[in-house]
């Protein structure tokens, strides 16, 4: 299997054909059945190639499948290659794993969807499994913007899925003094996938140019030879390279100062936020740095300038995560806030930490959000967490799944997202305290908001009866997944237990002939004491902040009513995200229509068209003028053509 | 220089059957309409197949010209009718063939009126195209750059919308001015290369004959010439005037084939008859193209006739092309030409699809426009992988061109590259603007009666949609041809400057 594994992206690219042109023919089983099984086929196919690799050799796991000669002008040699290795292929198999659940829940979710539009679903989700498992197994820079655009563009078609949808005005928050604070509306479904685009697509420039530096650098753009002649290359070479692409990175991962599209992104159906926005396409630029932390080595400064981006994103989205009224906004912020850690990860060098949490957080984070779309489901669509309340009564399964999702993100002690939270801590900790101590406050406040969400929507008393009373649980399609995630968000922790325990960190050795080969030595700083005084600390910051939000949201009430008009200002500050939106929306989005319309009618149109035709006039003139020297004769006119030639001829030659 | 004497002169017989086509069309009866359309179409047809014939007889991986034709034309003059065709010109040969067939098939309905005048028109325009591309003698050049030009100005003149006159007329005069510069230039050419306007015959004998200061008077006519056919910055305002008007088979001509003749003739011309001028251009027209860039995809931002937002992404992708040309190394050079391929069949895609909304609600305002997407699904998505492919996404055409062009052009100069690669963010935003005002958001009352695209349409669209996918994943078959052609410009030219170190 481990030579066939292109067919993990040509089996749901069959089925991208298969849907996208005749789905609306073969009905909504088949295209389920086309669509689920097409990715069965990946998983199983990355799993069966993943045992293979793991039987050879640590050094030999590293096979280049090459499919055909791509792009070759002279020195420039690009090969449809893929690389089957260790993080490659575990890559595989998170996407394919999560991409098949979240395929099935997809059947029941979208189920009401007339048949054209079911198919359409199942296409675009077909495409961005096999864009992203470009991504994943790219051998070269270049298939791997490939793939990373390409999973852009799905992300763009899914995010505007409902196209027709307009904006989605939000009911201002009233606080207890009586005063309204206005909650910004969602932006419709067409414009976020635009937006989305287009904000990512700046990273992309950055990200573009890096890879046009390389091969400047280095002559070729496969990742082997740049690994291996990057020692070589000048560090500030090296710098430049690494800071272009993180540019790419920050971009499609929703770092600061891209962050701002992932929230708008939730305009898509929920899977597609499931599965793109939380799980995969999203952690690319995380798996980007891994796959490059030879290069990120060699470059300190970028390595920091990772880790500082992670550590201030995770902050900032966690603090806005805080007052959302959106179940899926709270989710999305949430989504940005995780990926600020696993650069944090990246960032200090910790590449297995970084991967563990990529993978554990796809695992919860699926799973809340597909829980959040089961209660969509359940309350035709309404997400605002203020019209829900009491909901565990109504949907125990999804309420169950949702809480084990809760305690994960929470990094409740020994669930998946406990483990894989802390080893970054950890990591960070003996890079330094300070990024630390960021780390630190981050999980408070994501235990905080993490309850909050779960206290407001599933626990108390209905706030919206009649909504209440026509929410029901979800069908088993949809219940399955989730209980199959709520699994591996409870056990996900197993793959990478911590090194106190005694016990082999599973991942971090598997990885390890990745990591290691190019890798300084592993220094293991923290003595055993730390280390256990580390996961203390963690374990407790996760119950304090959970007790924090069962204390502020459950029991106190009243007393959270009074803070928030206390902290007013603040309130308003995070509930408008910073105003992030609003001032790129004013300097960007309308100040570039502003100079554009400028330069259409005022240079275009006015100055260089208006000279033009003023020149035109000039001659129209001149020649009303000459009228009096035609006098009809053709042979005159060939004189005057003949002589003025002449003239021009002769000028040129004799000169 | 390959002398390869073939025992059919093919390349005629691909010039002269249009025209021989045009003159049956003449002798035909004017009413009998879908008689007329289905000579041409056959007429279109049998020329694309003979380039197809072309494509594959031509032998890959060889520098020089193949299957050339020589003989005196005019003989006390020395002028030859001297035909060839390279790696340069193939890919333009079969575009043009190609884009003929489905012009004349996407005006099957548009077309009504003085439907024969049209069609003979459109195939004195192919022969027009066609011996542009393979002619290689400066005067047999210019004769087919002229014959061109009129078919094409009458195309916009009779058959165009409200200001056709004004834009005919426009288009005319700018080309007009533009060639007569290049008259000058080619006999002031034939003089000093001692009576012989015979191209590869000048390449042997010119090189250390013309004065330093001539040849730049020269280049620059030249350069003049073709900037205002590409069109370059500032000289492209007759660009979205004539698209506009024009009938949709003449935009896709315009945009698909007579701009490539503008960068054409740098490669062709300007780049090896003045060798040692071209390092001091370099810095001018760059930068020409990239305001082109930037400049054009932002006014395309600003437009709201649709047709006028494709004809404006004309001209920022034409820049890259520039851009891509006097980066003069074989990765942007050949980068650019195919890049010429994939312009013409994005655009060329982009107003056939414009005019499919036309023939249906006579605007082309995108504020008439908007959720169409539920009503015309097909056109939907056709007219989605189009703007993608423009966009130059991975997996099409537009993306390897791009690609290749901004690659070559960042090793020789960064900045360039930098400015360039941000029309790529820009591209993005002006079509995702164009297909969220056509398709998305709710759907608007009077499109109701909305029809979508008919079987014909689709088998118009299909050919180009299926190339955008093949050259995106096997450019190769292309590359294989046009790299040794431009590798030889590519070394003639003085190395460019390098910045960047290179670390092997």
């Amino acid at each position: 299997m481990l030579h066939s594994i292109w067919l993990v992206i040509a089996a749901p690219l069959a089925g991208v054909l298969l849907n996208g042109l005749l789905g609306r023919h073969l009905g909504r089983a088949f295209v389920g059945l086309v669509g689920v099984g097409s990715v069965g086929v990946s998983f199983v196919v990355g799993a069966l190639a993943l045992i293979e690799l793991g039987a050879l050799p640590a050094a030999e796991r590293s096979i280049g499948v090459g499919m055909w000669d791509w792009i070759t002008i002279g020195s420039l040699q690009v090969g449809m290659t893929l690389r089957a290795d260790a993080l490659s292929l575990w890559m595989v198999l998170v996407v394919s794993g999560v991409s098949l659940l979240i395929h099935l829940y997809s059947v029941g979710y979208m189920g009401h969807e007339d048949e054209r539009m079911f198919a359409r679903f199942f296409a675009y989700l077909n495409l961005f499994v096999a864009s992203m498992l470009l991504l994943v197994l790219a051998d070269n820079y270049l298939l791997l913007y490939a793939g990373w655009e390409l999973v852009g563009v799905c992300s763009y078609l899914l995010i505007g899925f409902w196209f027709h949808k307009g904006d989605e005005e939000q009911a201002p928050v009233v606080l207890v003094d009586g005063s309204q604070v206005a909650v910004p509306p969602n932006l419709n479904p067409p414009d976020s996938g635009k937006k989305a685009f287009i904000v990512t697509r700046f990273g992309d420039f950055g990200f573009a140019l890096g890879v046009f530096l390389i091969w400047s650098t280095f002559g070729t753009l496969n990742f082997t030879d740049v690994f291996a002649a990057a020692p070589q290359v000048p560090t500030a070479t090296i710098t430049a390279i690494t800071l272009l692409l993180f540019m790419g990175a920050i971009g499609k991962s929703a770092q600061l100062p891209l962050s701002v599209w992932l929230p708008d992104a939730m305009a898509g159906p929920t899977p597609v936020s499931a599965l793109i926005h939380a799980a995969t396409m999203v952690t690319a630029g995380v798996y980007m740095v891994a796959r490059n932390h030879v290069l990120y080595d060699l470059a300190p400064t970028s390595s920091l300038v990772v880790a500082i981006v992670g550590a201030v994103t995770a902050l900032y989205a966690a603090t806005i995560a805080l007052v959302q009224v959106d179940l899926k906004r709270v989710l999305a912020y949430s989504t940005i806030s995780q990926l600020g850690y696993m650069f944090l990860a990246v960032g200090v060098g910790a590449y297995a930490a970084g991967m563990f949490h990529l993978t554990t957080h796809a695992f919860f984070k699926a799973l809340l959000f597909l829980a959040a779309g089961s209660v969509m489901h359940a309350l035709h669509d309404v997400i605002d967490i203020r019209r829900m309340g009491g909901l565990r009564r109504k949907m125990p399964v999804t309420w169950l799944t949702f809480l084990v999702g809760a305690l994960a993100l929470a990094g409740f002690p020994l669930t998946a997202g406990f483990f894989s939270k802390d080893e970054i801590l950890l990591k960070a900790f003996e890079f330094s305290p300070w990024l630390w101590a960021v780390g630190l406050l981050t999980a408070l406040v994501t235990a905080l908001y993490t309850f909050r969400a779960l206290i407001v929507a599933f626990w108390g008393q209905p706030r919206d009866w009649p909504l209440y009373e026509k929410a029901h649980e979800s069908p088993p399609i949809m219940t399955a997944p989730l209980a199959i995630l709520a699994i591996l968000a409870l056990l996900g922790g197993l793959l990478g237990l911590p090194i106190v325990f005694g016990v082999p960190n599973w991942l971090s050795e598997w990885l390890a002939p990745i990591f290691a080969a190019h890798a300084p030595a592993e220094k293991h700083m923290l003595s055993v004491t730390t280390e256990w005084l580390l996961l203390g600390i963690s374990a407790a910051v996760a119950l304090v902040g959970i007790a924090l939000a069962y204390w502020l949201y459950a029991q106190r009430g009243d007393i959270t009513a009074r803070l928030t008009v206390t902290l007013r200002p603040i309130f308003v500050l995070l509930i408008n995200k910073y105003y992030l939106d609003d001032i790129y929306n004013a300097v960007f989005a309308r100040g570039g229509q502003r100079l554009a319309a400028l330069l259409a009618q005022g240079l275009d149109k006015a100055a260089i068209d208006g000279i033009v035709d003023g020149g035109a006039r000039l001659f129209v003139r001149g020649g009303a003028w000459l009228t009096q020297f035609e006098d009809g004769h053709i042979p005159h006119y060939a004189l005057g053509m003949f002589v003025g030639a002449l003239v021009l001829v002769a000028y040129l030659v004799l000169r | 220089m390959m002398t390869e004497q073939l025992y059919f002169p093919l390349l005629s017989l691909l010039i002269g059957l249009p025209a021989l086509v045009a003159l049956l069309l003449a002798l035909l009866p004017r009413e009998r309409h879908d008689l007329l359309r289905g000579v041409a179409l056959g007429g279109t047809l049998v020329v694309f197949g003979l380039s197809l014939l072309v494509w594959f007889l031509f032998r890959p991986g060889a520098a020089g010209f193949q299957f050339e034709e020589d003989m005196l034309w005019v003989a006390g003059l020395g002028i030859h009718y001297h035909l060839g065709v390279d790696g340069i010109s193939l890919p333009l040969v079969v575009l043009t063939t190609l884009l003929m067939v489905l012009a004349v098939l996407s005006s099957w309905r548009a077309i009504q009126e003085g439907v024969k005048a049209y069609l003979v028109l459109m195939l004195l325009l192919e022969t027009g195209m066609l011996g542009v591309f393979l002619a290689l003698d400066l005067f047999l050049f210019y004769v087919f750059w002229e014959g061109s030009l009129i078919p094409m100005a009458l195309l916009i003149g009779r058959w165009g919308s409200e200001r056709r006159v004004y834009a005919a007329i426009k288009f005319l005069l700018f080309t007009l001015a533009g060639s007569v510069l290049m008259l000058v230039a080619a006999i002031v050419l034939y003089l000093w290369g001692g009576n012989t306007s015979d191209l590869p015959q000048l390449l042997r004998t010119l090189p250390g004959q013309l004065p330093f200061a001539l040849q730049s008077w020269l280049f620059i006519a030249f350069a003049i010439a073709f900037a205002v056919k590409v069109p370059l910055f500032p000289l492209h305002t007759w660009l979205p005037a004539a698209h506009v008007e024009a009938p949709t088979a003449g935009s896709v001509i315009l945009a698909g084939v007579l701009l490539k003749m503008g960068a054409y003739g740098y490669l062709r011309f300007c780049i090896p008859l003045f060798p040692e001028v071209v390092p001091y251009a370099v810095p001018w027209l760059s930068i020409l193209a990239l305001i082109g860039i930037i400049y054009g995809s932002l006014v395309a931002l600003a437009q709201e006739d649709i047709k006028s937002l494709v004809a404006y992404s004309s001209v920022a992708h034409m820049g890259f092309i520039v851009l891509g040309i006097f980066a003069l190394n074989s990765q942007a050079m050949a980068g650019a030409v195919l890049q010429m391929v994939n312009h013409g069949l994005s655009t060329g895609g982009l107003f056939l699809l414009v005019g499919v909304l036309y023939e249906r609600l006579h605007t082309r305002r995108m504020s008439d426009f908007g959720g169409m997407w539920a009503r015309v699904p097909i056109f939907g998505s056709f007219f989605i992988i189009a703007a993608l492919s423009s966009a130059g996404l991975p997996g099409m055409n537009g993306f390897v061109g791009e690609f290749t062009i901004l690659l070559g052009t960042f090793h020789v100069n960064i900045a360039y590259a930098a400015v360039a690669s941000f029309g790529i963010v820009l591209a993005a935003w002006y079509l995702l603007t164009a297909v969220r005002r056509t398709l998305f958001g709710p759907a608007r009352q009077g499109n109701g009666s909305l029809t979508d695209m008919t079987a014909r349409e689709i088998l118009v669209m299909l050919p180009i949609v299926i190339l955008f996918f093949v050259i995106g994943l096997f450019p190769n078959w292309f590359f294989e041809k046009i790299n040794p052609a431009v590798e030889v410009l590519a070394v003639q030219s003085p190395a460019p400057q390098v910045h960047v170190q290179l670390g092997k």
